[in-house]
C-alpha cells in the first residue's frame, strides 16, 4: 500500500481558551473515505478546516500527498488546495454569481479558455443532475440544489481529495440519498479520497455499507453483504476533540463503549 | 481599562497588517481589473447623487450664512471667495468622505461580513483565491480613485449652490461671485483638497474591509460590524483631517 494521501499527526487546536482538537492523529489512504462522527462541538468541522489549512493547528503536523502544509503561506497553499475540493456545511456559494460562475470559479481564476470552462461546468452539473440551473443564482435554488452545486464546484478541478462538511444536514431523505450516492460514486468510480463529517448516522452507514460500480456504463449502487466489507470506508469518532474510535462500521456497531453505544442508539 | 487599551492596540495592528498586505498585493498577479471597475462603478457612479445633493446644499447654506456676517463689514462681494475656499479646502473633502463612509463603508463591511458568516470567504480561500487580492484591493483602489473625483464634483456643485443663493437671494452678480471664488483659490488649496479625499478614501475602504472580515456571530455580527465601520471611519476621517490640515497649512504659508 502506498503512503497516506492525508495525514494528521498530534494536531492540537485552540479557539481562544477552548481546546477544540486534542492530539488528533489519523491517516487517509487513496480512494478511502473517512467518516468523522461525533456530537456538535466535538471538533469535526475543525479537522476539515485544518486539513484545508483554512485554520492552522497550534501544535502538530498536517501532511497532504507527502507535503507538510501547516506552515505554508497562503500563496504556497494554492497548488496544495488545487488537489482538494471542499463542500461546506451551508454550501457557501457566492451570492453574486450564477451557478455557472460558481461552479467554474476555479477555472475562471486560472484563465482557462471560456469554451473549455463551459464544457467542464456542464459536465459537472450533469453529474449532480443540475444542468438546467446553470444560469440561476443561488437565491433561486433550494437547499439540496445548493449542496449539489457546491459539490459540482468542489469537483471542477478534479481534486484527488474531497472534504464534505455535513453535506446532508437539514435536507430531506430523498435529497440526502441523492447526495450520498454522488459521494459514493466519486469514491468508487473516480477513486477520490474523502473525509465526510456528519452526525447523521443513517448517512454514515449508507456510505459505509453501499458501493457503486459502472460496469454496464451507467453507475449502479449495491449494498454490501453481511460478511463482505467492500465499501472503502472507515469511521473515526470524536469526543471533546479526542479520537475515541477508529475502524470499520462492523467494529463500530459492536463497540462496548457506553458513549459510542449511546451515540449509535 | 488595560483591556480596552490592549484591544485598541490590537485593532490598529490588525488594520495596519491588512493595509500592508493589501498594498503589497496591488502589483502582484492576478489583477482583478473587472472587480476594480465594478467597484469604481458602485462607489463612484453609485455615490454621485448623494455627493451632488450634499455639495449643492452645503454651498447654498454657506453662502447664506457667510453673507450675513460679511455684509456687516461691507464685504458681501467676498461671498464667492468664502464659499469656494471653505468647500475646496475643507467641506468638500470631509463631507464627501463622511457620506462615503456612511454609504460605501457600511456596504463594504456588511457585504464582507455576510461573506464571512456564510463561509464564502473560506470557500474562496479553499478555491485558491486570496480574499485580500480579490476583495480588499479592488475596494481600496476604487475608493481612492473615486473619492477625489467625487470631491471635485461636490466642490463644483457646491459653488453652483452658493451661486444660486448669491444671485437669487443676496442680489450679487454671477460674475462677481464666480470671479471672487476663482481668484481666492491657490494651487495649494487644490492640492490639499485632492490629497485629503485620497487618504480618506483609503480610510473608508480599509476600515470597511477590516470590520467586515473580522465579523463573527452571525447576522447580528454583520450589523455590529457595519455600525463599527461607519463610526470608526467617520472618526478617523475627522482626526486625520486635523493633522492633514495642519501639514498642508504649514506648507501653504
Amino acid at each position: 500500500m502506498s503512503g497516506p494521501v492525508l495525514e494528521m499527526k498530534d494536531v492540537v487546536k485552540f479557539y481562544g481558551d477552548k481546546l477544540v482538537l486534542d492530539g488528533v492523529s489519523f491517516k487517509v489512504y487513496r480512494g478511502e473515505t473517512k467518516i468523522i462522527i461525533g456530537a456538535s462541538g466535538s471538533g469535526k468541522s475543525t479537522i476539515l478546516k485544518v486539513a484545508m489549512a483554512l485554520d492552522r493547528p497550534d501544535e502538530g503536523e498536517v501532511w497532504i500527498d507527502g507535503q507538510e502544509i501547516s506552515s505554508l503561506t497562503e500563496e504556497e497553499l494554492v497548488p496544495v488546495r488545487q488537489k482538494i475540493g471542499m463542500v461546506f456545511q451551508e454550501s457557501a456559494l457566492f451570492d453574486s454569481m450564477t451557478v455557472r460562475e460558481n461552479v467554474g470559479y476555479r477555472l475562471y481564476e486560472t484563465s482557462v479558455d471560456d469554451d473549455e470552462i463551459d464544457g467542464r461546468v456542464r459536465e459537472n452539473l450533469q453529474f449532480v443532475g443540475l444542468e438546467d440551473a446553470i444560469d440561476k443564482y443561488p437565491s433561486e435554488l433550494s437547499g439540496g440544489m445548493k449542496r449539489r452545486v457546491a459539490l459540482a464546484r468542489a469537483m471542477i478541478s478534479k481534486p484527488s481529495i474531497m472534504l464534505y462538511d455535513e453535506p446532508t444536514a437539514g435536507l430531506d431523505p430523498v435529497t440526502s440519498r441523492r447526495i450520498n450516492e454522488l459521494i459514493i460514486a466519486l469514491r468508487d468510480v473516480q477513486d477520490v479520497t474523502g473525509i465526510f463529517v456528519t452526525h447523521r448516522m443513517r448517512d454514515a452507514f449508507t456510505l459505509a455499507s453501499e458501493y457503486a460500480s459502472n460496469g454496464t456504463g451507467a453507475v449502479t449502487f449495491h449494498k454490501e453483504s453481511g460478511v463482505l466489507c467492500i465499501a472503502n470506508t472507515r469511521f473515526l469518532m470524536l469526543r471533546d476533540g479526542k479520537i475515541i474510535f477508529e475502524g470499520p462500521d462492523e467494529i463500530l456497531r459492536q463497540s462496548k463503549d457506553p458513549y459510542i453505544k449511546k451515540f449509535l442508539a | 481599562m488595560p483591556f480596552t487599551l490592549k484591544a485598541a492596540i490590537k485593532e490598529v495592528q490588525d488594520i495596519s497588517l491588512l493595509a500592508a498586505r493589501a498594498l503589497g498585493s496591488v502589483f502582484r498577479r492576478p489583477y482583478y481589473v473587472r472587480d476594480i471597475l465594478l467597484q469604481m462603478d458602485q462607489i463612484g457612479v453609485g455615490s454621485l447623487s448623494v455627493v451632488i445633493l450634499t455639495g449643492f446644499f452645503t454651498g447654498a447654506v454657506l453662502a447664506l450664512q457667510t453673507s450675513k456676517t460679511l455684509s456687516t463689514f461691507g464685504a458681501k462681494g467676498l461671498t464667492g471667495s468664502l464659499v469656494a475656499v471653505s468647500l475646496v479646502r475643507e467641506l468638500g473633502p470631509v463631507l464627501s468622505s463622511l457620506m462615503l463612509a456612511g454609504r460605501i463603508g457600511s456596504g463594504i463591511a456588511s457585504e464582507l461580513g455576510s461573506m464571512v458568516v456564510t463561509e464564502q470567504i473560506n470557500a474562496m480561500r479553499a478555491l485558491g483565491t486570496d480574499p485580500i487580492k480579490k476583495l480588499v484591493v479592488p475596494r481600496i483602489l476604487a475608493s481612492i480613485s473615486m473619492l477625489p473625483i467625487l470631491t471635485i464634483v461636490a466642490d463644483g456643485v457646491g459653488v453652483i449652490g452658493g451661486l444660486v443663493i448669491a444671485v437669487q437671494l443676496l442680489g450679487l452678480s454671477s460674475g462677481l461671485y464666480l470671479n471672487s471664488a476663482w481668484n481666492s483659490l491657490s494651487y495649494m488649496d487644490l492640492f490639499g483638497g485632492l490629497l485629503k479625499p485620497l487618504i480618506f478614501g483609503f480610510i473608508v475602504a480599509i476600515v470597511g474591509c477590516h470590520c467586515g472580515l473580522r465579523t463573527y456571530g452571525g447576522t447580528q455580527g454583520v450589523g455590529r460590524s457595519t455600525t463599527q465601520a461607519v463610526v470608526a471611519a467617520s472618526i478617523l476621517i475627522l482626526v486625520f483631517d486635523l493633522f492633514l490640515t495642519r501639514i498642508i497649512l504649514a506648507y501653504t504659508i
